[in-house]
């Protein structure tokens, strides 16, 4: 899915441009740190990596000040310092789409992300579809169509067909498999998948 | 696993133990057989369920591994010192460290290799492994690693193998011994036939990949230790690490929640996971290790590729009368076997048969049991024979494999099967795709050709009978079920908490599902080979009836009658003679006194003298594109005897997730290694090793539940999903493909690059 995997700066107008992100950038120098990043070498060889950077990152609605290494990955950043595990590491290499959050409503690689590259935008997972305790539409069409087996890709299973219900609210079936495509289920419940986007397409207000 | 084994000897004895008395498997059902969604659905669609590679521990290191790039080499020299000063770096491992200079087993084999061996036989073999306090870290300390290698002669391909002179991977050679099984006397069988057919049939190597990556946490109190596994069994790795630690049982504690898939590849107890016990020993500090995708690829198990031959003789009137097969697979570079005759000896009425099988080492990554390991390669030989024969005696593919159905195992000693559903799997399958209006009407001519294809298939393993389970009953008429099996994505959990349903009345949200933890639940297999309902449900209906025998008694005597005059009723006891009175649980006094009643359930011995094995026909119709070569497959029927129907939303996922994976194997996965120049893989990730996407799977899509209403196999009368719902897939599809084409495609995958060759050698040699 070229969509899928357009990264945020490409310029692709369904994406974040180029231009937004240098506007953004810079933000996250405003708001200390509410997280410890790992402690810097008191001995030893210099971390050629390890310069930590400003960034505020909105996840959910929330902001949150962060400092991170450059080449961290969203999904590293919301998975091991923001406590966000719902996004999957499938590959970390931008085939399989278990990372898949909403940055500014559309799907994308949270792994093929920096988590530079998302500073003042506003991103989505799979935990911020929940309402309090209470699951989402789509989660809960995933529920009611046991559209998932192990479990594993279906955080970024439900986050694109979020994505691809806020573009197209009553996709048809070549769509929806379309639409999902960029997301691997080795299990194979994609039949039921295709039947969880229908039915959330349904019941969504 | 002896799961790849899949030649039985002819001599299996029956289950010399009695058959189970009393509790035969239910007539009507109330809760068991409905459309459950899952029970732990919220957690799996929410981001609440901890996977491994969710697990955070204060002070956790992380642990990476260091592979030989080469596939066949000798570390000469290592250099540790950068990455040993480098930030972060806790511990380095190598096959110096005294404490990682441990043997490494595969099978029954005895140690054929070291826990880090520096006689590198594959591609990913292991170096080093290094902890540190971040992921990146250790990353950047195995890049900092200097090896110098001895690269030495390789082998990637199995005739390459076995010629004189081909380099050894192992000293003695490459060729192991044919394994030999023969029943009748083909010579004679041959003789008889009035068609005699030859084929050789070829599959690719494929790879399991589930969706979460090989991963382990270990952490050390004293001398106890507790691993956090995405694990298929969490009690083969607590025993085989408490083996390999020298630890008491009790002293390894082995947790496995969630886990993100495995297909046989996370059934046994991985290196890695060894390595991080040892890290975390070492360095005092949990461990966690997450296997990168790429290593997934190349060194945590396969399905071998196989080269099959196949002899078939037929009569004129159907019968079958000879069948002859010569497997050489290689399940890489240690023991892991690359059987594949069972089908060949046990799906169709036959008596002379003869399969040999050979294995061959290569250097590449060692093959693990991948659903239904052998059968459906031997079902992409067997099935698209058995269509040819068909054709050449002039007989309809569905009638010619009904003639042959069998009631009984011909390679136990023509043990009866407790039932066939075979026939009913054909039948009914071929009533709800329409097969026979299909073969007479679909178009088989212009550029996109339409066909339609038949196959079988069966599993040939019954599954342990080693479970128990534990349920409690809480005051207020909730319950509490106690399994150690993982559910590893088929609904496990969900379908056992069903029984208890059934059972007990008590709706399926009121029940709390506790598993897959060796210190806090009780034993049950691994979760493979199609056993885990088979196992496990018997033994959760025996816990769930003590519960509800002991509460009725205690009912009985509360309310002055006797058992007989009660029955239990959603989450209530009913009398049922005048007069007529309702109790709800919670308002039992005996119950509330107690607090919680307690049933165990032990799994019963197999049935004696009987076989209990479940079967499949799947019908695909395909359109081959003939100036693309590619094949989209339009629709889809499968019909699967597994016994009941447990849940029809988690049986519908199994079925079409097995034919989804059945599709990858025949037409698009394999492992390519670059055997003329590197020996390396060149494919080790999803862009290019193609597994099917939603795009992929037929848009049509039917499964049906062929129940026998077996009342022998098990006291739920089930039999196992997972494994046939993947095997006839492939099969089914290459049949289809001839249809249309006129073209047998005997190598799996059928990429569009290897049909359009064949299109195009058609076109000049005229079709067939």
């Amino acid at each position: 899915m070229e969509e899928r995997r357009a990264e945020p700066h490409d310029g692709n107008t369904d994406g974040v441009s180029r231009r937004d992100f240098l506007r953004t950038i810079g933000v996250g120098t405003l708001e200390a740190a509410v997280l410890s990043a790992a402690p810097l070498p008191s001995e030893g060889a210099p971390a050629h990596t390890g310069d930590l950077v400003p960034l505020v990152l909105t996840v959910n609605g929330r902001r949150n000040a962060l400092e991170v290494e450059p080449r961290w990955t969203l999904l590293y950043v919301l998975r091991e310092k923001l406590g966000l595990t719902g996004a999957k590491p499938g590959c970390e290499r931008g085939e399989c789409g278990a990372c898949t959050v909403l940055i500014d409503g559309k799907p994308r690689y949270s792994c093929l992300t920096l988590a530079l590259e998302a500073d003042g935008h506003e991103i989505t997972t799979v935990e911020g579809l929940m309402q309090g305790e209470k699951l989402g539409q789509v989660q809960e069409a995933f529920v009611q169509e046991d559209a998932f087996q192990c479990g594993f890709c279906t955080p970024g299973q439900v986050i694109s067909a979020e994505g691809l219900l806020r573009k197209t609210p009553h996709p048809g079936v070549a769509e929806i498999r379309h639409g999902m495509s960029g997301n691997l289920c080795r299990c194979g419940a994609y039949d039921h998948i295709v039947k969880a986007v229908q039915h959330a397409s349904e019941i969504r207000k | 696993m002896t799961l790849y084994d899949t030649t039985m000897p002819d001599d299996k004895p029956a289950d010399g133990q009695p058959a189970p008395a009393g509790l035969k498997p239910w007539g009507e059902t109330k809760v068991v057989g409905t459309r459950a969604p899952r029970i732990d659905a919220y957690e799996r669609v929410s981001g609440a369920a901890i996977y491994t590679q969710d697990i955070s521990l204060p002070g956790m290191l992380h642990a990476a591994i260091l592979r030989c790039p080469h596939p066949h080499a000798n570390v000469r020299r290592m250099d540790l010192s950068k990455a040993k000063n480098m930030p972060g770096v806790r511990a380095i491992l190598t096959h110096e460290s005294p404490s990682a200079d441990l043997p490494w087993f595969f099978g029954d084999k005895g140690p054929m290799s070291k826990l880090f061996d520096p006689h590198c036989r594959y591609e990913g073999d292991e170096v080093a492994a290094v902890a540190a306090d971040s992921p990146h870290r250790a990353w950047d300390a195995l890049k900092a690693i200097t090896v110098e290698y001895e690269e030495l002669p390789f082998v990637s391909e199995i005739e390459e193998a076995m010629k004189e002179g081909a380099p050894p991977v192992h000293e003695g050679g490459n060729r192991g011994r044919v394994r030999t099984s023969e029943r009748g006397d083909i010579a004679k069988g041959f003789a008889e036939a009035d068609v005699v057919l030859e084929e050789t049939y070829r599959t690719s190597c494929e790879l399991h990949t589930p969706m979460e990556t090989h991963a382990s946490v270990a952490q050390w109190d004293g001398s106890r230790l507790t691993v956090w596994d995405s694990t298929q069994g969490v009690f083969d790795v607590q025993k085989t690490l408490a083996q390999y630690f020298g630890l008491p049982s009790s002293s390894v504690r082995v947790i496995g929640h969630y886990m993100g898939g495995g297909f046989g590849s996370k059934l046994e107890l991985g290196k890695y996971t060894v390595i991080t016990a040892l890290l975390a020993r070492d360095t005092a500090l949990p461990v966690k290790i997450c296997l990168s995708r790429e290593e997934t690829f190349l060194c945590v198990g396969n399905r071998p590729a196989n080269i099959m031959q196949l002899k078939a003789g037929v009569k004129n009137d159907g019968t079958i009368s000879a069948l002859h097969l010569v497997n050489v697979g290689s399940g890489g570079a240690y023991p892991a076997g690359s059987g594949v005759g069972y089908l060949v000896q046990d799906l169709y009425l036959c008596r002379n048969v003869k399969v040999e099988e050979t294995n061959v080492f290569i250097n590449a990554g060692t093959a693990r049991a991948m659903r239904a390991p052998g059968f459906p390669q031997c079902a992409w030989a067997l099935e698209q024979m058995m269509d040819a024969l068909a054709s050449k005696i002039g007989m309809d593919p569905v009638e010619f494999r009904l003639k042959n159905v069998p009631a009984y195992s011909q390679t136990r000693n023509n043990t009866p099967f407790t039932t066939t559903g075979l026939k009913e799997c054909l039948t009914e399958g071929a009533r709800v795709f329409g097969w026979k209006e299909a073969k007479a009407t679909i178009r088989r001519e212009g550029t996109i050709r339409r066909g339609v294809g038949v196959a079988a298939g069966m599993w040939g393993w019954e599954g342990s009978t080693v479970s128990t389970a534990i349920v409690k009953l809480f005051a207020d008429g909730s319950a509490n079920l106690n399994i150690g099996a993982s559910d590893i994505g088929t609904g496990t959990k969900t379908v056992m908490a069903m029984v208890v349903a059934e059972e007990l009345g008590v709706p399926l949200e009121r029940i709390q599902v506790e598993n897959a933890d060796t210190a806090t639940t009780s034993f049950a297999p691994s979760s493979g080979g199609s056993q885990t309902v088979v196992a496990n449900s018997p033994a959760v209906r025996k816990a769930a009836v003590e519960v509800r025998t002991r509460l009725l008694e205690l009912a009985a005597e509360e309310l002055k009658c006797t058992v007989a005059d009660l029955s239990l009723n959603d989450g209530a006891i009913q009398t049922l003679t005048a007069p007529a009175r309702t109790v709800p649980l919670h308002e039992l006094q005996s119950l509330a006194q107690r607090e919680m009643l307690v049933g165990v359930g032990h799994r019963d011995p197999h049935p004696q003298g009987k076989i209990p094995l479940p079967f499949a026909a799947q019908f695909a119709e395909v359109e081959v594109n003939t100036r693309t070569g590619e094949t989209r497959i339009v629709k889809f029927v499968a019909a699967h005897d597994s016994g009941r129907m447990m849940n029809r939303l988690t049986f519908e996922n199994q079925v079409f997730g097995g034919i989804a994976m059945g599709i990858g194997f025949g037409t698009s996965e394999r492992r390519i290694l670059d055997a003329g120049q590197t020996g390396k893989m060149v494919n080790a990730n999803w862009h290019d090793y193609k597994i099917p996407t939603a795009v992929d799977v037929p848009p049509e899509h039917t499964c049906i539940s062929v129940d026998p209403h077996d009342t022998e196999c098990n006291n739920t009368g089930t039999k196992g999903l997972g494994e046939p719902a993947t095997i006839p897939t492939a099969a089914a599809i290459a049949n289809a493909i001839f249809d249309a084409t006129g073209i047998r495609v005997t190598q799996a995958p059928v990429t569009p690059m290897q049909l359009l060759a064949l299109l195009a050698g058609q076109e000049k040699g005229g079709r067939q």
